[in-house]
C-alpha cells in the first residue's frame, strides 16, 4: 500500500507533506447543495489512514452508513472493511435501529454527552496504546448532527469544542464536514461563524461562477491560518483552485490549466 | 444473465458489485443502474430518461413543490401508477383525511393504438419544423423499443383514463393520512408493517415504493415541529436505502424557512422542482418555442449517486412540462426561440422556489 499518496494542489494547501501527524489540528469543511463536499471528507479519511500505520480514524457519522463510505473508498484504493478491522477505523454510525432506539427517549443533551463519552474513551484508548498515536476524529456532517440534538446548536456548539480541546489535549486532529448555505441563511448564522472561529484550516466547496460544467465540477477555496515560516512550504493563506472528481481521485488544478 | 450495462473495470474491488447483480434475475420494473445499483421507473419516459434510466432504489426524491401550481401531483401519480402496473408495494402518504380518495385519480397506462398514433404526429409535426430546433430529432423514436406489450419497464400514462381496478387487486397498498398524526408516529407504524411484509412477500429486491405527498403543509399537526420532521426524513433515507425502496416525497419550500428547506434538499438523493408557467406571459412567450402547450417548468437540482463520489452533470436542468392531446405527460429541453438582438439570453424567473435561477438552458 503506497505510504504517500500522489501529492496534489489540496495537499499542498493543507501545508504539510504525506503524514497527517503535525496533530492538534482542526479542519473545517464546507460546502453547499450545488456541490457537496463529500469527496475532500473521503480524500481527507484516506489520508489518514493511509499515513504512519498507527494512525487512527474515529469516524461520527450521521449522514451515511458505513457500507456507502466503504464502496466508494474501495474505488479510491482505500479498504475501510480491513482498516475497521485492524483497528484503525472506529465507526460510529448514528443512524442505526438500534442506536436510534437507544437515542429515542433521550433529550439532545443526554445524548451528545453520551456520544462525546465514547469518543473520547476511544481516544484515550488510541493513546495509551504504546508509540506515538496520532487520532483523526472524523464528523459527517454538523449539520445532521443538530437533528440528534433536536436542533440545539448550542449543544452541537459545545460538543465540537469538547472535540477540539481534544486536540489540544492528546494531539488529535479533526475535521468535520458542514452545510455552509444551511447556516447563511439563518437568522443567526451562530454555529458557522463559530466553527469557522475555531478550525485552523477552512476547506470552502463551491461552485463556479459560470454554473455547472461537465469538466470541472467546482472550486476550492483553502484558508489556512496557520502558516508554519521558514519551512520552505507555501506561504499563502487563501488558495484557490478547481477540481474535477472521479471515482478513484479528484483532479485539482488552476483555473485553466486542466491537463 | 444481462451483464452488457456493467463495463469490465480495472480495480479488482469492483468486481464484487457485479457478481452480486448478476445474482439477482431481471424482474420487471427493475433494470440495473451504473455502479451496481437498481433503478425502477418513474412512471414519465422523458424523466427516465434525464435521470440516466430512472430512479435508483434506495435513493430519496424530493420534489419541491410550487404552492401556485399542482405538477407535484403529476410526478406522484405516474410514480404511483408505475408501481402499481409493476406490482411494486406502494405506501402513500397525504395531508388528506382520506388519502385513499387519491387513488382513483391514477393514470392508466395508455393502449398502444395511442401510443402508436402519438409517434405519428410528432413525425408530421417533424416536416414543419425549423432547422434550429435540431434536438427533437435525436432520440424521438427511442420509445419504440419499448413498445412490445405488457413487461415494459416505463409506461406511458394517458392523464385522462384512470387507472383500471384489476391493478388495485391483490397488491400491497397502504395509505395513510397525516392529517391527525402529531408525531408522525402513525406513519412510522404503518410503514414499518408495510416493510415487513414486503420483505416477507417479496424477498429483497422488492422495488416498493413510498409516496409522500406535501409533507410540510400546515393542515398538519406536526408542521411546526421542523426539528421533528428533519428527523423523520433522516430516518426514512436511512430506511430506504438499507430496504432499497424508493421514497418521493414532495415539499413546499415556500412554507417554511430557507435553512429548513436548504436542510431538507441537503438530504435529497435526487432532488426535483416544478413551477408553475405564468400564462400569457409576453416575453416567455417570445423567449421560447411551444409556449403555449407547457403547463409548467421542471428543474433537475441534483441526481442521485449512490455508492459513488462522483456528481452527475446533466447536460441541462430545466424542462418544460407539456401534456401531449392533454393526456400524456411530456418534458422537453427549452428550446429557446431565436432572438432578434440584444433581450438577453436568461431570463431571471421569479418563480416561487426559494432559490431563483435565471432559465438554463
Amino acid at each position: 500500500m503506497a505510504n504517500a499518496p500522489p501529492f496534489n494542489l489540496l495537499d499542498e494547501s493543507l501545508g504539510d507533506t504525506a503524514s497527517g501527524g503535525d496533530g492538534g489540528r482542526m479542519i473545517l469543511v464546507e460546502d453547499c447543495v450545488e456541490t457537496s463536499g463529500a469527496f475532500v471528507v473521503h480524500h481527507l479519511l484516506k489520508r489518514a489512514l493511509h499515513s504512519h500505520s498507527s494512525d487512527v480514524v474515529v469516524f461520527l457519522s450521521f449522514a451515511h452508513p458505513f457500507s456507502h463510505y466503504d464502496r466508494v473508498l474501495r474505488k479510491m484504493g482505500c479498504n475501510l472493511s480491513v482498516q475497521r478491522d485492524n483497528k484503525r477505523l472506529l465507526f460510529f454510525d448514528m443512524l442505526t435501529l438500534d442506536r436510534l432506539d437507544k437515542n429515542r427517549g433521550k433529550t439532545g443533551e443526554d445524548i451528545l454527552i453520551a456520544l462525546y463519552g465514547e469518543v473520547q474513551k476511544a481516544v484515550e484508548v488510541f493513546r495509551s496504546h504504546e508509540g506515538r498515536q496520532h487520532v483523526t476524529v472524523v464528523i459527517d456532517d454538523v449539520s445532521l448532527m443538530e437533528v440528534d440534538a433536536k436542533g440545539s446548536s448550542n449543544l452541537v456548539l459545545d460538543f465540537l469544542r469538547y472535540c477540539y480541546s481534544l486536540t489540544a489535549q492528546f494531539g488529535c486532529s479533526l475535521i468535520a464536514l458542514n452545510h455552509e448555505d444551511v447556516y447563511s441563511t439563518a437568522d443567526q448564522p451562530n454555529l458557522l461563524l463559530q466553527l469557522e472561529y475555531l478550525a485552523d484550516l477552512v476547506i470552502k466547496v463551491e461552485p463556479l461562477a459560470t454554473g455547472l460544467a461537465t469538466d470541472v465540477h467546482g472550486q476550492l477555496t483553502v484558508s489556512n491560518k496557520n502558516i508554519q515560516v521558514g519551512s520552505g512550504k507555501s506561504r499563502n493563506r487563501i488558495h484557490n483552485f478547481q477540481f474535477r472528481i472521479k471515482d478513484s481521485s479528484v483532479e485539482y488544478f488552476y483555473p485553466g490549466s486542466k491537463t | 444473465m444481462v451483464m452488457a450495462a456493467n463495463k469490465p473495470r480495472t480495480a479488482s474491488f469492483s468486481r464484487n458489485f457485479t457478481a452480486a447483480s448478476s445474482s439477482v434475475p431481471s424482474i420487471p420494473g427493475l433494470k440495473h443502474g451504473p455502479n451496481g445499483t437498481m433503478l425502477l421507473s418513474s412512471g414519465i419516459p422523458d424523466l427516465d430518461k434525464i435521470l440516466g434510466g430512472g430512479f435508483a432504489l434506495g435513493s430519496l426524491v424530493m420534489v419541491m413543490e410550487d404552492p401556485e401550481a399542482p405538477h407535484h401531483m403529476l410526478l406522484l401519480r405516474n410514480f404511483m401508477s408505475q408501481g402499481l402496473v409493476h406490482h411494486q408495494p406502494l405506501i402513500y402518504a397525504s395531508p388528506a383525511k382520506d388519502p385513499r380518495g387519491f387513488l382513483g385519480t391514477l393514470p392508466n397506462p395508455m393502449v398502444s393504438k395511442d401510443v402508436k398514433s402519438r409517434v405519428h404526429e410528432t413525425e408530421q409535426e417533424k416536416g414543419l419544423r425549423i432547422a434550429w430546433q435540431y434536438k427533437k430529432y435525436f432520440g424521438e423514436h427511442s420509445s419504440e423499443s419499448q413498445r412490445d406489450g405488457k413487461s415494459e419497464y416505463c409506461n406511458d400514462f394517458d392523464l385522462r383514463k384512470p387507472l383500471e381496478r384489476h391493478y388495485f387487486s391483490g397488491h400491497q397498498i397502504e395509505c395513510v393520512s397525516l392529517k391527525e398524526s402529531a408525531d408522525l408516529g402513525a406513519f412510522h407504524e404503518r410503514y414499518s408493517n408495510f416493510l415487513s411484509e414486503a420483505n416477507r412477500n417479496i424477498g429483497n429486491m422488492t422495488g416498493g415504493r413510498i409516496a409522500i405527498q406535501s409533507l410540510c403543509s400546515p393542515q398538519c399537526e406536526y408542521s411546526n415541529r421542523e426539528w421533528e420532521r428533519l428527523s423523520f426524513i433522516r430516518t426514512l433515507k436511512s430506511v430506504v436505502r438499507s430496504s432499497n425502496e424508493v421514497a418521493v416525497v414532495t415539499f413546499p419550500p415556500s412554507l417554511i424557512s430557507t435553512t429548513f428547506s436548504i436542510r431538507l434538499q441537503h438530504l435529497a438523493d435526487t432532488l426535483v422542482s416544478v413551477r408553475a408557467i405564468p400564462d400569457e406571459d409576453n416575453e416567455l412567450a417570445k423567449l421560447l418555442t411551444g409556449y403555449q402547450d407547457m403547463v409548467g417548468l421542471l428543474s433537475m437540482h441534483k441526481v442521485a449517486r449512490i455508492n459513488t463520489q462522483v456528481p452527475s452533470i446533466l447536460e441541462a436542468t430545466t424542462f418544460s412540462l407539456k401534456l401531449q392531446k392533454r393526456r400524456s405527460l411530456t418534458l422537453e429541453c427549452l428550446n429557446q426561440a431565436p432572438v432578434d438582438g440584444s433581450s438577453g439570453s436568461s431570463y431571471a424567473f421569479s418563480g416561487s422556489c426559494s432559490k431563483t435561477a435565471p432559465l438554463e438552458f
